[in-house]
């Protein structure tokens, strides 16, 4: 995994969120953002995983140099979950099933990558429950098991555990450790809780005023 | 009072004796309405698609326009259409007028804008977190409009039963295009006038008896539909 951030400026009006923001993930691993609030975390996390453009700079993605990454089939080998997830208006199940069924994956194969995404995050007995009807905490896992269903190279994680409580920041926790044991994907997260920074990352990188400040290796 | 009693009862033996013409009226009239409303449809859902989904230089307005069409009087959009497709109107040489096609065009002016409002505010009223998730799941542009769109789809199918409504008991645009020809143009609502005129309360009672059970279908449908697109207590 190679994802080289450079020079990356973003403002919303008048009001700069990013300035001159460089890093780079070089080697797999779970890399945790933290800053204050405001400071730029999820502008940074939302440009690094193409769902917004930043007004200048450049991001290369894996071997790609391209300076403007669009297309899609790179896009469908990242994804972020949200701080808050967008719930489809149908079942647990279906939710997961959305982006493998818009990649085309035959029916037998969604069921059964389904089934394992939902049993590793804790949702196998409510697949067939309503989305919209599960907790915050539940809804979280949810969108992490949309994700983790895709089986992303890299998978961003914005505010993870941010509005939920803590028996369900206990599982999500315990579901990014299991990911990191299985290392298939490399994840990239923000949080402003240092100590759970310090309980899930490899690497903690510190943002403030926009701009990537230090790096802290463990 | 004894006339009101009299005529529910003819008209019902006119409903459970299968009479021919009472048919015949009722055929045409699901043929015009269903016709303008899959017309209306095919125009009024990719345009009101598109007012949810896009921001564009006008947006606003059309949007106003639209809502503002919606309480359109069926007499004026009868006006209108008659003239155009009068003799000396712009379509006259396609020989529409008193036809049921010309019924037709006129439901289908009335259905559009109703539509079209309906599928828009279902549309807008999409949760924005919606979009953002497709997005984050790979999905490409024109698959995060289906998953909008399909997000929106108790809506767009409620827009769709309002308008069947609004065209099935319209009577006063397709009086005007239609001229109320009998076998020809003549349909419930128009025969219900015609036959209230003459005196004739039997068929006319029987086709309103009718008209009653199809808004009772129309709406039970519609409830349906929105109970379905409720999301279930946890």
């Amino acid at each position: 995994m190679r994802l080289h951030v450079s020079h990356i400026t973003k403002s919303y009006g008048n009001k700069a969120i990013l300035s001159d923001c460089s890093c780079v993930f070089g080697k797999p691993g779970t890399y945790v953002l933290m800053g204050p609030n405001g400071c730029g975390k999820s502008t940074f996390l939302r440009i690094c995983a193409l769902l917004e453009q930043q007004d200048s700079g450049e991001i290369a993605y894996f071997d790609d140099s391209s300076a403007l990454v669009k297309d899609i089939t790179l896009k469908r080998r990242i994804t972020l979950v949200l701080p808050r997830t967008g719930v489809f208006n149908t079942t647990v199940f279906q939710n997961v099933a959305y982006g493998l069924r818009i990649r085309g994956l035959d029916r037998p194969v969604i069921k059964k990558k389904i089934d394992a995404a939902l049993d590793f995050v804790g949702l196998a007995p409510k697949a067939g429950q309503h989305g919209r009807t599960l907790s915050s905490g539940e809804t979280q896992r949810l969108g992490i098991a949309r994700a983790l269903v895709l089986e992303p190279e890299v998978l961003f994680l914005d505010e993870p555990t941010a509005s939920i409580d803590e028996e369900n920041t206990c599982i999500i926790e315990s579901i990014i450790g299991s990911l990191k044991k299985e290392g298939r994907s490399t994840i990239i997260m923000t949080t402003h809780d240092r100590d759970q920074a310090k309980r899930v990352g490899d690497v903690l990188l510190v943002m403030k005023n926009g701009r990537m400040e230090g790096l802290d290796l463990q | 009072m004894n006339s009101i009693l009299s005529g529910f009862t003819r008209a019902f033996e006119l409903i459970f004796h299968l009479n021919a013409e009472l048919f015949g009226i009722i055929l045409l009239s699901l043929k015009v309405s269903g016709s303008a409303l899959v017309i209306a449809t095919v125009l009024g859902l990719p345009f009101g698609a598109l007012l949810g989904l896009k921001r564009f230089p006008g947006r606003d307005l059309a949007i106003s326009i639209v809502n503002t069409l919606m309480g359109l009087p069926p007499v004026v959009v009868g006006l209108f259409v008659y003239l155009i497709l009068s003799r000396k109107g712009a379509l006259g040489f396609l020989g529409l007028l008193y036809s049921p096609s010309a019924m037709v065009i006129a439901q289908s002016v009335l259905a559009i804008p109703i539509i079209t409002a309906l599928c828009h505010s279902a549309i807008v009223n999409v949760d924005p977190l919606i979009r953002q998730a497709s997005r984050t799941l790979g999905a490409t542009p024109g698959q995060e409009t289906l998953a909008i769109i399909h997000e929106a789809r108790y809506g767009i199918i409620s827009a769709i039963v309002a308008a069947f409504g609004r065209v099935m008991a319209e009577v006063g645009a397709i009086l005007i295009v239609g001229g109320n020809i009998a076998g020809y143009t003549r349909v419930m609502t128009t025969t219900i006038a015609l036959e209230t005129d003459k005196g004739n309360f039997e068929l006319a009672l029987a086709l309103g008896v009718i008209l009653l059970l199809l808004s009772f279908v129309v709406n039970a449908v519609l409830h349906a539909v929105q109970r379905k697109g409720m999301v279930p207590s946890p």
